[in-house]
């Protein structure tokens, strides 16, 4: 046995490298370090806890080794293009946690009541149990819908059936209401205090049935958003669950995780020129109306041989990379080709749209795996001014963060949308697998313009074939 | 709890949202994912709730709930800082070699 003030020392200290953790992760410089920081942090708070005594050890023991092995052998594993969904689903079993810390909680304090005990909880507790458990459930299917989303296993696009709004709102009206009468003190003869179990069982399965709803009519370009929102929420059910057991540390550390969820949600959708709820009730995509302009003339294809010699000549390339990228797993020769370039006297950037991808940096992650160094990689504000200066923008399997209808379409639904203004370089190439629409399924007039040419096939494989060129050269 | 606890509770609430707001406000794009993929690990802390619930002497019941708590907010833990380390351990600055 340890002193408890000691143990809320701990937590403090805890706390402290948390907040110093999130700091150092926001600086490239500092962030590694700042992520070992925040996990000596949650070492610290898990032994402080363990240390409190008069626990059931097996049991926890059991379930530390069955967590750690399955956390241990999905970080290891998981390809760098795979990332996304492997951090919806980690943070689904963040949320899927506090759930079931809420139900321990209530459950136990059940079985001692039947059996005549003193444990009454006040309605204060009870609404964070409703919380924790409905906040929770939440994460957990939405996140497990947003990884399936991401990892193709469920369709990308978004599935609305007609008049989910409408039920939506009816459920969270409904669990709003259990969570009241839930959450309610009386005697233990009452009915609705009988019935109490069954209440929470029932917040439990709309929970559920909430997060997949939500997740599933949002589009797969949206998945940045959600991930970052769902994260947020994880934090939040983290935070009603130290209401439950009173834990000050779980408090401060949900409440900053879900904050910086939230700021992290919000500047997702200034990238995308949305609001929140936009991005949450449209169902963007699968609306009508929104497709914008017809696009017209015809695009110019162009092979890898001349693409070369183009690019041979040019003294300054900037390459926007985006999804095909990934999904093509063509960083690597991305890569050599910009070795190529510089090596030829070229100068070479990496324009990084803040929601390329599906996942917020995701971009950056899978260059940074290329050796990429983070110097090269700027933004679009970075870019955009001296584009027009630019010999050759390379567009590898990015689309919508490209296309000029956001600037000059009024009506295209990605109007207003900051974008890289790759139409404005002096020659675009942009790599496709073919002449469909983007992930949005919104028309591109870049893949038209008098200065694009259309370099079709593979991303990997056009990419090869240039730095094969370089090579013969 | 009392309501002198819950107050204090709130207060301690209020101000960390207020923190976690100012930090993460000024972040370069570059660091969304691993931002996100450490934070999600923070988050992991209902594994300090998840301990706490196992006291011996419980309803099998609210063990087995208990334990499947610990387990899940391990692999949220174990799995986030891993994953997230793995992504940080290749952003690099030009000239530095592979690691």
């Amino acid at each position: 046995m340890i002193s408890p003030f000691l143990i809320d020392v701990a937590y403090i200290v805890a706390a402290v490298l948390f907040v110093f953790g999130l700091k150092m992760l926001s600086k490239a410089d500092t962030a590694r370090r700042g992520n070992q920081i925040s996990a000596l942090g949650m070492l610290i708070a898990l032994v402080a806890t363990l240390l409190y005594g008069g626990m059931d050890y097996t049991y926890i023991l059991a379930g530390l080794v069955i967590g750690g092995g399955i956390g241990l052998f999905g970080a290891k594993t998981v390809a760098m293009t795979g990332m996304p969904e492997m951090v919806a689903l980690f943070n689904g079993t963040g949320g899927v946690a506090s759930l079931l810390v809420g139900w321990a909680e209530f459950h136990q304090s059940s079985t001692e009541i039947a059996a005549g005990g003193m444990t009454v909880f006040s309605s204060f507790t009870l609404g964070a149990i409703f919380l924790a458990s409905l906040i929770g459930g939440l994460t957990f299917t939405g996140s497990v819908v947003a990884w399936g989303k991401l990892s193709g296993k469920l369709p990308g696009k978004p599935m609305l059936f007609p008049g989910q709004q409408v039920f939506n709102i009816l459920l969270l009206v409904i669990v709003l209401a259990a969570g009241i009468a839930f959450s309610l003190v009386g005697d233990a003869g009452d009915p609705l205090m009988m019935a109490k179990y069954d209440i929470f069982l029932v917040i439990v399965v709309i929970g559920l049935i909430l997060g997949v709803l939500a997740v599933i009519g949002i589009g797969g370009a949206d998945m940045p958003v959600v991930i970052a929102l769902l994260n947020s929420y994880s934090g939040l059910a983290a935070c009603a669950t130290g209401f439950i057991i009173v834990n000050k540390v779980l408090i401060v550390s949900g409440a900053l995780v879900g904050a910086s969820g939230l700021i992290l949600t919000t500047i997702m959708c200034k990238a995308m020129n949305r609001s929140l709820a936009n991005v949450l009730f449209s169902g963007f995509g699968a609306t009508s109306g929104g497709a914008g302009k017809k696009n017209e003339g015809e695009a110019r294809v162009i092979t890898a041989e001349d693409a070369f010699l183009v690019l041979e000549a040019a003294s300054s390339v900037v390459i926007v990379p985006g999804y095909g990228m990934a999904v093509a797993q063509a960083q690597h020769a991305v890569r050599e080709l910009g070795d190529m370039l510089e090596e030829n006297g070229c100068e070479v950037k990496y324009a990084i749209h803040p929601v390329a991808g599906r996942m917020p940096g995701h971009m950056n992650v899978l260059l940074a795996e290329a050796n990429v160094p983070y110097e090269q990689l700027v933004e679009p504000d970075d870019v955009n001014p001296i584009i027009e200066a630019v010999d050759v923008c390379l567009v590898i399997g990015a689309n919508d963060v490209v296309n000029p209808s956001a600037r000059e379409d009024e009506d295209s639904s990605i109007y207003g949308m900051p974008i890289i203004n790759a139409d404005l370089a002096r020659t675009t190439f942009v790599m496709k697998r073919s002449l469909g629409a983007g992930y949005a399924g919104i028309g591109n007039p870049l893949f038209f313009r008098e200065n694009t040419r259309m370099l079709l096939g593979d991303a990997k494989d056009s990419v090869s074939t240039l730095v094969a060129e370089f090579k013969q050269a | 709890m009392d309501a002198q606890t819950t107050v204090f509770l709130l207060f301690i609430l209020m101000l960390s949202v207020f923190l976690g707001i100012e930090l993460i406000s000024r972040v370069p794009s570059q660091l969304h994912t691993p931002l996100m993929s450490g934070s999600n690990a923070i988050s992991g802390i209902t594994i300090v709730g998840a301990v706490l619930s196992l006291s011996s002497g419980n309803e099998t019941m609210t063990a087995i709930l208990g334990t499947a708590a610990v387990a899940c907010a391990t692999v949220n833990v174990v799995g986030g800082y891993l994953v997230t380390d793995r992504m940080l351990a290749m952003f690099r600055k030009k000239g530095q070699g592979k690691g």
